[in-house]
């Protein structure tokens, strides 16, 4: 049977590694390229760069991030941030991205999922959604609701029917990112997870609150996930990806464990 | 010694490029019939839909130079949808595919709809018959794999190792100097790379 995958996410801003602690103040940690090889080394099973800076000269310098990790990472990589458009998708793919994620762009106009997919496959289109919870009302059934520009503007769209639209529309996977739970360390948003993998029938990759191991572990079994996405967890040494794999595979998940 | 990767227009080459450099396989992405038949070693790799890769095959005279570089002797390795066309015929569009290995391609289809359809991640590639290409492959060993069709052999002698999702399926496959994988050796890390060394080395003998 399929392994759970763990994912780690590395921002990056005019080519240099960032983390951002809900989404405010993010500080530079690192050389993208050398941490995308420690961690390859160390059985992470997919990496997702994600494009914090997405202004038209950055744009540049990750495509060149892109390839330099390509060249050594023998593994899928994802990445996301900016894109908008099917030649931005194709760029990055060039450079030797498996998977494109689309996210405030495909909020603003939804048939860039259609077009993402038809040009490069839905199995390599991610939709990315950042979320954030709000009191259930009449436009927000589900009482979460889709924020995008990195969780600053709030769109009046509830984050269930946009996951179903986005699956309708050809997305091959979703991330499920929690702005509430982003750099707090304090867990994953489970139900919010949950209710969007029984929803879907397309992988869910959980995001955001990752600070133990225990997260990863309550995400996967009881939020459903199919992935989990973690950061600063190990950006900043705490974990390494191979002691968190050994530990969840202790506990009874399929991990992949030879690499 | 170089590779040809065949170009159909049926995904990203350039990964199975990169993984090819690392392994010191030299290799040149190429949609020229001419440069196929001449070949000394081809990678037919493909992400895509088999009735549109059906189409550019044909149109480029690839098709013919496949089967004609297959009776020729030339060690070829399929990938994914690159092995899925060397079978008879696809589920997927009702496509005639070429027909160096005989038996069909199915569609996943489950009686547990809680399984997610790409089977997409690492799973566990079981060798079940010796094959030089899959000489380092220990227990437990995983590849990664994105598909939603999958090869039936007809003949369950062509069949090296099985991967299981619900049920299981066959993941590798060959015959003489032709040798199919469903899973992508050049995202599967180190393993995949072993895998491609492998090919490298290869002088087309059935096992």
């Amino acid at each position: 049977m399929l392994s759970k995958r763990l994912i780690v996410c590395l921002d990056v801003r005019d080519g240099k590694l960032a983390k951002s602690i809900k989404f405010i103040n993010t500080k530079d940690i690192g050389d993208p390229v050398e941490k995308a090889r420690e961690y390859y080394f160390d059985g992470i099973d997919e990496l997702v760069f994600y494009d914090i800076t997405a202004s038209s000269e950055a744009r540049r310098i990750m495509l060149d991030v892109v390839e330099a990790v390509a060249a050594e990472v023998f593994i899928p990589l994802s990445v996301g941030g900016g894109i908008r458009s099917v030649a931005d998708a194709t760029d990055l793919r060039l450079a030797g991205a498996e998977k494109i994620n689309v996210n405030s762009a495909a909020v603003r106009r939804p048939e860039l999922i259609a077009e993402c997919a038809e040009a490069i496959g839905s199995q390599n289109l991610v939709l990315s959604m950042d979320i954030r919870q709000v009191p259930q009302h009449a436009g927000c059934p589900s009482g979460y609701e889709i924020v995008i520009e990195g969780g600053r503007r709030p769109m009046r769209l509830d984050a269930l029917e946009w996951a179903l639209r986005g699956e309708q529309l050809g997305a091959g996977e979703l991330v499920v990112n929690s702005i509430d739970a982003d750099g707090t360390r304090d867990g994953y948003e489970i139900n919010l997870t949950r209710m969007l993998a029984e929803a879907v029938r397309i992988p869910v990759i959980a995001s955001g609150g990752a600070g133990k191991p225990e997260h990863l572990l309550e995400v996967l079994e009881t939020g459903k996930a199919d992935a989990a996405l973690v950061a600063s967890m190990v950006h900043y040494g705490d974990y390494r990806v191979s002691g968190l794999k050994r530990w969840l595979h202790e506990r009874g998940v399929k991990m992949r464990m030879s690499w | 010694m170089t590779a040809i990767i065949i170009d159909y227009d049926a995904g990203n080459l350039r990964s199975v490029a990169r993984a090819c450099a690392e392994v010191g396989l030299s290799a040149k992405i190429s949609a020229d019939w001419r440069e196929v038949e001449k070949a000394e070693r081809i990678i037919f790799p493909g992400v895509g839909a088999a009735p549109s890769a059906m189409r550019s095959l044909k149109g480029a005279g690839l098709d013919r130079a496949l089967i004609e570089a297959f009776q020729a002797g030339t060690p070829t390795l399929g990938i994914c949808l690159g092995l899925q066309i060397s079978l008879d015929h696809s589920e997927e569009g009702g496509t005639p595919t070429l027909g160096l290995i005989s038996g069909r391609v199915a569609r996943f289809d489950f009686s547990d709809q809680s399984l997610k359809v790409p089977h997409m991640g690492w799973n566990e590639v079981r060798v079940t018959r010796a094959h030089a290409l899959l000489e380092e492959i220990e227990p437990g060993d995983e590849f990664y794999f994105v598909h939603s069709y999958f090869p039936r052999p007809s003949d369950a002698s062509v069949v090296y190792a099985e991967t299981a999702y619900e049920d299981d399926f066959c993941c590798a496959l060959g015959t003489d100097n032709y040798f199919g994988v469903q899973f992508h050796p050049e995202k599967s890390g180190r393993v995949g790379l072993r895998l491609l060394e492998k090919f490298a080395a290869w002088g087309g003998e059935a096992c």
